[in-house]
């Protein structure tokens, strides 16, 4: 099943993910393709202006241009998902999408989707994060 | 008294409480707030699934579940904001849809800036009064007697006279001195039609100078045009039945109107930006020297997108277009670039508060330029339906609903 990881670019829920036999919707592979495209517009991750405006189908005008221009990367992933993990206060070292805003929205697009959804909150303990690890395993296997 | 929820975010500490509050009492309604216990605040938060960090939006959530949920009793809703709020926009947006998932009552958005004064917000109140209060007319499907329409818009007055649910005169021209220009209009269409004056059963006006005009004239319904020409726009597409948007891109402000058998239930007007309106088209057709009845047919045969546009405004979009025309670019293309121009300016700002429902409908004098009909198309993605008459549609809606004050003499 396709699953969304929230943070999108936690390469530990990403591995996850894979590990048990999904295919994780990541910020990494959605920027990966704008990146191999050879007709570069905007570099460094090709996020054009037209992709802002992309944006607005999931946020109004009024709505930042950093965030619509996430949302625009995020937003058909979230579409696409059958899943989603998400984790709640992780360090930015574990994975960030550098935009509270964009973060809140996000977590309310996967909601609003009524896909089985885990929420785990980032372990500040080995035993945590074993417990942790044992959740999102549990899961991952569940989904069929 | 017709009661409208207020959802909102920092309109006492923006000074515009009471200019709500006064829109609101000018058309005879009131606000309202549901009420909530504390308790319930992050229960509600945790139902509708956003959680933002400011405390006053989790309150607008936890009152828009009340009404929704049936403990709180309200007529409409009018879901507000401040203007560039970030957290206030996404929620603004996502709790109108939920409003409008759960419920069958009328809402409006707004973002409001300390600028914002009752007047700005009198049409969208009055709109939503009328919607509750008249119902039963905006549910009439058929014209009846003889009865005559005047829209009195900011670029051009229409007159129409109907009998018996057909068009029999009709007559449009530019807008000059309010009274004047439409009692002009009124005639030319009374003489079309081949009817006097005296032998009208009913008189229905809107737009700008509705109140004026229906004083003169001693009309029997006075009303906002967002109602009036929802109802013209379905009567005219033969759509009255089933759900439709209804995009009327006027001389001075723009309508976005999301209808339900011919009724509306949600709605935006801009009015803010004439970059973003028929008089953006307008300026250009003068800077190409053609006539404005000509610039769609020239956009038609042109290419938007060999024509770089940096601003929507009317002021620097024109120099961006003169500025392509001296570059060499084709007349074709610049007009066409205009259209796109005005169509993904509407799309982006105010396309985005409502949630397009499929036919979309075009109307107003703007629909006649093929070409933006054509850039609406490419941003609503489907071809929008142009009715006949299209320009007519609020003194069309005027002139069958004024028809609905005849039953009771029949």
């Amino acid at each position: 099943m396709k699953v969304f990881i929230m943070p999108p670019n936690s390469l530990i829920l990403y591995d996850l993910v894979e590990r048990y036999g999904h295919t994780p919707l990541s910020l990494m592979g959605a920027i990966s393709k704008r990146v191999m495209n050879p007709e570069i517009e905007s570099p460094p991750i090709n996020v054009t202006p037209n992709d802002v405006k992309k944006g607005l189908k999931y946020a109004g005008i009024e709505v930042p241009s950093g965030i619509r221009g996430r949302l625009a990367i995020w937003g058909p992933l979230v579409d696409e998902a059958e899943a989603s993990i998400i984790m709640e206060d992780a360090p930015f070292e574990f994975g960030c999408v550098g935009c509270h805003r964009t973060d809140e929205m996000v977590r309310f697009l996967v909601k609003k989707r009524k896909i089985p959804l885990l929420e785990v909150r980032y372990p500040t303990s080995e035993d945590e994060a074993k417990v942790l690890v044992s959740k999102i395993k549990a899961f991952l296997e569940g989904l069929k | 008294m017709i009661k409208i929820a207020q959802l909102s975010c920092g309109t006492e500490y923006s000074g515009v409480q009471s200019e709500i509050e006064k829109a609101a009492t000018t058309v005879g309604a009131k606000m309202v707030f549901p009420d909530v216990e504390a308790s319930e605040i992050d229960k509600a938060v945790e139902e509708f699934g956003f959680t933002p960090t400011s405390a006053q939006l989790k309150l607008m959530i936890a009152r828009a579940m009340a009404i929704t949920d049936g403990r709180y009793d309200a007529d409409a809703v009018f879901i507000s904001s401040c203007f560039r709020c970030a957290e206030a926009a996404l929620i603004r947006n996502e709790l109108r849809r939920y409003v409008q998932e759960h419920s069958r009552l009328p809402v409006v958005t707004y973002s409001f800036t300390e600028r914002t004064k009752s007047g700005q917000l009198l049409t969208r109140m009055e709109a939503l009064v009328t919607i509750v209060e008249r119902k039963e007319l905006l549910a009439r499907e058929r014209q009846v007697g003889l009865t005559a329409g005047i829209d009195s818009g900011s670029s051009t007055t229409k007159a129409m006279i109907m009998r018996d649910n057909v068009i029999i005169g009709k007559f449009w021209h530019p807008t000059g001195e309010v009274v004047g220009s439409a009692e002009e209009a009124l005639d030319k269409a009374l003489a079309e039609a081949g009817v006097k004056r005296s032998e009208l059963e009913a008189i229905g006006v809107t737009g700008y100078g509705r109140y004026t005009i229906g004083k003169k004239l001693n009309c029997q319904l006075i009303q906002e045009e967002l109602t009036t020409n929802s109802k013209g726009a379905v009567w005219l597409a033969d759509r009255q039945k089933g759900e439709a948007t209804i995009i009327d891109i006027g001389g001075m402000d723009n309508k976005a109107i999301t209808v339900r058998d011919g009724i509306p239930d949600n709605f935006t007007m801009g009015g803010i930006c004439a970059g973003a309106s028929g008089r953006f088209l307008e300026l250009t057709a003068k800077r190409l020297k053609v006539d404005i009845t000509e610039l769609g047919a020239l956009a038609d045969r042109g290419d938007a997108r060999k024509v770089p546009m940096n601003s929507y405004c009317s002021i620097f979009g024109i120099q961006d277009l003169v500025t392509s025309l001296a570059a060499g670019q084709t007349i074709e293309d610049v007009a066409a670039a205009a259209c796109q121009s005005v169509a993904d300016q509407v799309y982006e700002q105010q396309l985005q508060e409502i949630d397009v429902r499929q036919p979309v409908i075009q109307v107003g004098g703007t629909s006649l330029i093929s070409g933006l009909v054509k850039a609406v198309g490419n941003v609503v993605g489907s071809k929008p339906i142009v009715p006949p008459n299209s320009q007519y549609i609020g003194s069309v809606g005027a002139a069958l609903l004024s028809s609905g004050f005849l039953e009771g003499h029949r």
